[in-house]
């Protein structure tokens, strides 16, 4: 688990181009939208295609985002729990 | 005294019909035009809807009689189309013998052959006539050779209001007197530049859009092309010509909020609404009719009904979106509802609003869903864009 | 007919166009055939969150914009209106990549974005919460002059200040197809432009943006009289045309001191320039810049730039000199631009 939240730091990072931002900045309690890192509704989409692409989960609906992405614990947390065996 | 902007010719062609007379009758007779992508391959055909022409690009090279070599993009030849019916339907002779402008819009341009060629045509040479093609200009530029019109000639890219603001740069023309006549309109054709797009943003529906419910669920993206010719009225009445209607208001405000999404107030929409009633003198209550943008994506029909209920309070007209038959053919489309507000004029008759069954609980809204005979004097048509660009334009009736 | 005055000026290209120290006189004649912009420290004039997903005609255009309107203090014009030829070029290229290779999967929203032409001008009005009438035009050499010619019927409606630019950017696959068609030159043609005899320009990017007002001001470089646009002429029809527009602006030939031409070393536009110039043209003072700008869309407006400050300073640097023919002083300059015989532009400007 711990691995995987790290890795996902350095995925978001890169993947949304937080040039400032290092993986030691991101808690893995802090909220990832709004007042924490600031992130937006086309962030999400990103994570979106993240979630596809490296672990093979699909969103459908956008809206189901906004919890799996609250912060590196939840979206760590979704990820276990979904992705294809 | 103010040159006022008549209308005396359209010219469309869109997935429900290849002139205006079969885009009314379909939409008098609430046939749609939503269906799978057939001209090209996309890996989301079996997924997503669309409003397609199904006329391939050699039955449209056929049509227009244009060489089978030629470099043409569909969305040009989906212009020259529209374009030649609106001319000859303006009865104009000789293009020259006023000072005629040409202004397209298009958001595609010639992406659909650049998806093709990009990079087979470092190999093929044959392809490589599509490269200078690849221009948003380039459809407008051959269209405007065909018509004969060679001194203003421009195109307008914002997105999905594209058209409504081309139609509004040629009225402000003939009111500075600055042209006589100009054709106004835009053209898009489908391209998997555009599906992959509006996917990502994951506003695409999988079913037949459903503008204004509760329950929508996404857009159709559809493709088109339309044209309108303006005239001064002066001119149009000293050439005896049919007046159809007039421009009487129009405006483009900016919700400045946010890239793509619209603002929850629709602030710039209602902008847009307010100082196109206020160019046309008129007050909310005046207006008869209200051909929405509608584009059935959550936020869209949830932000622009919030806005129509800020200007038009306990009196919003009759209202209706007619994506659902056409799909949003992105900056076409304000071209295409352009032609039909004029239709509603000249018939007197508000088209159906497809697939809508339950009103957004925000505001209300209940759009008008079967073809409903009246007196309509006065249509205002909205088309919004992603960079918060929204425009109004307002249609009267010729007395 | 109201007065339209050029008040505030920005301008990102590939000269050192954003550093006030470094003159006309010391721009270097570009000598590649692909010719990036000057990196500018764009953190000086944008938000972190803001800069991550913009593309560089975004940023571009962000730099010229603030400069044009802080010269001009203004905050909120009346109109923001942009000229792009291809939009945000390297995002279309990405996102169309990305289509292609991936199969139409894992394709992310940004580049997509990005790639919408009227990008630009949008994020300019996002930054400034600007909510007035925004359009861009994307009519290829014309684009940037129907944004002039929206400006100067703004001005005359109810508009007192209205923000016009032009942007465009290189991007390497469809420059490299421009080299294989014998728009841009390749490297092994490059030569003094105005000895050209091969075909092709020098590509380059950049973003030149101005504050257009009714008021003449205390940073008021120049009148911008009018622009007209023809899509095509041909040769014989070029004299009369440009009489003609002189003539609804009260003016014939013999009063327009100074000629900025676009001459951009492609034998087949340049011919035309030439021909001008030892006939209609051949008593004035003639200019060229595209050998400092190179080639882009909406290059005008560089050209523009740079007429507005020699203007404004009452000087043409030797380096912009195509004739040795020299005026004192000089009131009325006129723009010409067309590529290849099409999308002809006239610019009439006068001093102040």
């Amino acid at each position: 688990m711990e691995k995987l939240k790290a890795e996902l730091k350095e995925r978001i990072i890169e993947n949304l181009n937080l040039e400032d931002i290092e993986v030691s900045d991101i808690n893995d309690n802090d909220p990832l939208f709004g007042e924490g890192l600031g992130l937006d509704s086309i962030d999400a989409l990103e994570l979106i295609v993240m979630l596809d692409k490296d672990y093979g989960i699909k969103i459908a609906d956008p809206k189901e985002g906004k919890a799996i992405f609250e912060s590196i614990n939840t979206m760590a947390t979704y990820i276990s729990e979904n992705k294809p065996a | 005294m103010e040159r006022k902007v008549a209308i005396t010719g359209l010219g469309i062609v869109s997935a429900i019909g290849m002139d205006v007379q079969e885009n009314y009758n379909s939409l008098i007779s609430k046939k749609d035009g939503i269906s799978r992508v057939e001209n090209f391959s996309t890996i989301h055909k079996e997924v997503i809807k669309v409003g397609e022409i199904k006329l391939t690009n050699e039955e449209l090279i056929d049509k227009l009689g244009l060489p089978k070599i030629n470099n043409y993009s569909r969305t040009a030849l989906l212009a020259e189309v529209a374009a030649l019916e609106a001319v000859e339907d303006a009865g104009i002779q000789n293009i020259q013998a006023y000072k005629t402008g040409f202004i397209s819009s298009t958001s595609v341009g010639g992406m659909d052959m650049t998806e093709r060629y990009f990079y087979s045509c470092v190999e093929n040479k044959e392809e490589r006539r599509y490269i200078p093609t690849h221009s948003a200009g380039d459809a407008t530029s051959k269209v405007a050779r065909r018509l004969g019109i060679t001194e203003f000639v421009t195109t307008i890219s914002t997105a999905c209001s594209s058209a409504t603001n081309a139609i509004m740069l040629g009225a402000r023309m003939i009111k500075a007197g600055k042209l006589d006549r100009v054709i106004v309109g835009g053209a898009d054709c489908l391209s998997k530049f555009t599906i992959n797009g509006f996917k990502t943003l994951m506003i695409l529906s999988e079913d037949n859009c459903r503008p204004f419910d509760k329950d929508r669920t996404g857009l159709n993206l559809g493709e088109a092309a339309a044209f309108l010719v303006l005239e001064a009225e002066d001119i149009a009445i000293k050439e005896g010509k049919n007046i159809l209607a007039y421009v009487s208001g129009y405006a483009n405000a900016n919700d400045a909020f946010h890239q793509t999404a619209s603002s929850g107030d629709g602030e710039g929409a209602g902008l847009a609404m307010e100082q196109a009633l206020k160019v046309a003198g008129l007050h909310p209550s005046e207006i008869d009719y209200i051909n929405a943008h509608g584009t059935a994506t959550a936020n869209n029909d949830l932000s622009e009904s919030m806005a129509i209920v800020r200007v038009f309070k306990n009196e919003v007209p009759d209202i209706s979106s007619t994506k659902a038959f056409t799909g949003h053919t992105l900056a076409a489309a304000g071209a295409i509802e352009a032609i039909y507000s004029v239709l509603a004029l000249q018939n007197n008759i508000v088209f159906p609003n497809l697939n809508f069954e339950n009103s957004i609980e925000e505001t209300k809204i209940k759009p008008i869903t079967e073809p409903l005979e009246k007196e309509l004097n006065h249509v205002l048509s909205n088309s919004f864009g992603f960079g918060g660009n929204c425009a109004s334009v307002i249609f009267s009736k010729a007395n | 007919m109201s007065k339209c005055y050029i008040n505030g000026i920005g301008c990102v290209s590939a000269q050192e166009t954003t550093n006030e120290s470094v003159e006309i006189s010391d721009f270097e004649t570009l000598t590649q055939s692909i010719n990036p912009a000057k990196k500018q420290n764009y953190k000086e004039y944008i938000a972190p969150n803001m800069i991550r997903r913009m593309a560089a005609g975004v940023k571009m255009g962000i730099v010229a914009s603030k400069k044009a309107l802080e010269e001009a203090g203004i905050n909120n014009p009346d109109a923001i209106i942009t000229g792009t030829g291809m939009g945000c070029l390297v995002d279309s290229e990405k996102f169309l990549k990305a289509i292609i290779e991936n199969d139409e999967q894992y394709l992310t929203p940004t580049p997509f974005i990005q790639s919408t032409h009227n990008t630009v001008g949008a994020q300019v009005a996002l930054g400034l919460k600007c909510k007035s009438y925004n359009v861009t035009y994307v009519h290829a050499n014309n684009s940037f002059e129907t944004a002039a010619i929206d400006a100067l019927l703004a001005l005359n409606e109810t508009a007192d200040s209205v923000l016009i630019g032009g942007v465009d950017e290189i991007a390497k696959h469809s420059t490299y197809l421009h080299q294989l068609e014998n728009l841009v030159k390749s490297e092994d043609e490059i030569s003094n432009i105005l000895k050209s005899d091969t075909q092709g320009y020098l590509a380059s990017e950049g973003s030149q943006f101005f504050v257009l007002q009714k008021k003449k001001t205390s940073s008021t470089y120049a009148e911008l009289v009018d622009v007209a646009i023809h899509d095509v002429l041909n040769q014989d029809q070029i004299a009369d045309k440009l009489n003609s527009f002189l003539n609804t602006n009260n003016m014939s030939l013999a009063d327009v001191d100074s000629i900025f031409l676009g001459v951009n070393g492609d034998k087949k536009g340049d011919d035309i320039y030439h021909s001008l110039c030892e006939s209609l043209f051949k008593n004035k003072q003639q200019v060229y810049y595209k050998h400092l700008s190179g080639e882009y869309n909406t290059v005008t407006a560089f050209g523009l730039w740079i007429a507005a400050k020699c203007i404004k300073n009452q000087t043409i640097p030797e380096v912009l000199r195509l004739n040795d023919l020299k005026t004192d002083g000089f009131k009325t300059v006129l723009l010409y631009n067309q590529n290849r015989g099409e999308h002809h532009s006239f610019t009439l400007l006068k001093s102040c």
